[in-house]
């Protein structure tokens, strides 16, 4: 089977709008979640977010696309061109051909939903704008993407939920590996920070009205983030043959489904996906230095995600780190996955291991090493990254340093 | 009150062009501006905004739907009938 390595990365987030101001920001422990700033806010219980405040469209796109972009394409595509920019390849011929997309999404175009069942509920329109269609459709992020880089190979969108980036990421790095594709570009995006969007997650009151304190005894939800990750995934050979700058090495991947509950995730779940990417990786436990969790600030998740983590490493357990960097960007949700990837990748490069913020008193369900509020230097071999979404669909990557 | 549909109808086919009104010719087609099948929709979707009329243009087969299109003063003539047909 072939290697795949990551040659290109990009983001936009509530950290910042690239993958410098995102890691440094993540290396200072700087929390993006503030006051949303949406209509009727008013009549929302819950008003923080990892929103990207400031972000103005027409800066980035002309009129025409912004009819055509909703906010989740506009990130994907902002991401993508970053993580293309730094792989340095240009797409045509027979690479355009091997290379395509394959994206993570959960709401898709819910701004655009919202704003338009908006005029047609609400203000009673008898007409919506024609674009409304290809705007919110899940496939739109994958679609602009392939169609501004003249990705020709296979594209498509992944949902699942919390872990719809790493089932996309593990869905390319499968891909590359066996020969499907050269290059995939891969990623996750998500924009479900308006009314209606929140007003949802409201709904199941698992959502923290004041932070998101993974792993603290004093955590009391999630909070929402949007934005997008993106990554270039490349044969190693077709890497190295060119001299490109590789910025990590995906070794394994695995998914299983819990097959038990729509909303509560299952240690026994979590562990199989653990162990299912340590195996396809032919990873020794003790060569995991490092584990971005899964780290959503809810009860269950945490200490579920811990108790899997503890099973699968047993006494290495207590040697490893393991963080949630939602305490800083918030829950992507579709995006999340991509964007927390990026803390993997900086513990590999860099040897910096991004912290836990908001902790503030120990959970004796969630006693590991979380980094609590404080980045760490430490020299990193394999990190993980887990995904446990709703619906009990679970997804981890293992990331190599080369 | 002609005068004044000709003008906001091509000023909406002008945006769709990415041109000035002035650049735009009564003889031409949406092809010949550079609109294409999304742009001719969008168009469309303003002409009904901007006079509150409903216009019977089938985007499956453009030549067979009642609203001409094919250049734009057929446009400009459709979108007067269509008007004074609601007034009446």
């Amino acid at each position: 089977m072939r290697r795949v390595v990551i040659t290109g990365a990009g983001t936009i987030n509530a950290l910042g709008a690239s993958v410098a101001a995102t890691l440094e920001a993540m290396r200072e422990g700087r929390c993006g979640i503030g006051p949303l700033q949406i209509r009727d806010l008013d009549r929302l219980s819950v008003q923080i977010g990892g929103q990207i405040i400031g972000y103005d469209e027409t800066a980035h796109f002309n009129r025409q696309q912004i009819n055509l972009y909703d906010r989740f394409t506009q990130f994907a595509l902002l991401a993508a061109r970053e993580a293309i920019d730094q792989s340095g390849l240009t797409f045509s011929g027979e690479l355009a051909a091997r290379s395509g997309v394959v994206m993570g999404t959960s709401g898709g175009g819910l701004n655009t939903q919202d704003d338009n069942y908006r005029a047609v509920y609400e203000e009673g329109k008898n007409r919506v704008h024609p674009f409304v269609v290809p705007k919110l459709m899940n496939n739109a992020a994958t679609s602009h993407v392939s169609m501004e880089h003249n990705l020709k190979g296979p594209s498509f969108t992944v949902s699942t939920a919390c872990a719809s980036s790493n089932h996309a990421i593990g869905q390319a790095f499968q891909m590359v590996r066996t020969g499907l594709a050269d290059v995939m570009v891969t990623g996750g995006t998500e924009a479900m920070l308006c009314f209606g969007g929140v007003k949802a997650w409201e709904g199941l009151r698992v959502m923290s009205k004041d932070a998101c304190r993974p792993f603290s005894a004093t955590r009391n939800g999630m909070v929402q983030g949007e934005g997008a990750g993106m990554f270039v995934l490349e044969e190693y050979e077709h890497a190295r043959a060119r001299g490109a700058d590789i910025l990590a090495e995906i070794t394994g991947f695995a998914m299983s489904s819990d097959a038990a509950d729509i909303v509560m995730p299952s240690k026994q779940g979590a562990a199989r996906a653990i162990m299912g990417a340590m195996r396809d990786g032919a990873i020794p436990l003790d060569a995991v230095g490092y584990i971005n969790a899964h780290g959503t600030g809810t009860a269950a998740n945490d200490k579920t995600e811990c108790a899997a983590v503890a099973d699968v490493f047993g006494h290495h357990a207590n040697d490893l780190m393991i963080s949630s960097t939602k305490s800083m960007h918030g829950h992507l949700i579709g995006g999340t996955g991509a964007v927390e990837l990026l803390a993997c990748i900086m513990a590999l490069r860099d040897g910096v291991v991004a912290p836990t913020i908001g902790y503030e008193e120990p959970d004796p369900e969630c006693a590991l090493d979380v980094v609590p509020n404080e980045a760490r230097e430490a020299d990193i071999e394999v990190t993980l990254s887990n995904a446990f979404a709703f619906g009990g669909l679970n997804a981890v990557l293992a990331l190599r340093r080369i | 009150m002609a005068g004044e549909i000709k003008e906001k109808v091509i000023a909406i086919i002008a945006e769709q062009a990415m041109l000035q009104p002035s650049d735009i010719e009564m003889t031409q087609s949406l092809d010949d501006l550079g609109i294409d099948s999304l742009g001719v929709v969008e168009a469309i979707f303003a002409i009904e905004e901007e006079f509150d009329i409903s216009v019977p243009f089938n985007a499956n087969d453009p030549g067979a739907s009642e609203f001409d299109v094919s250049t734009v003063a057929s446009i400009v003539g459709a979108v007067e009938g269509l008007v004074a047909a609601q007034k009446a």
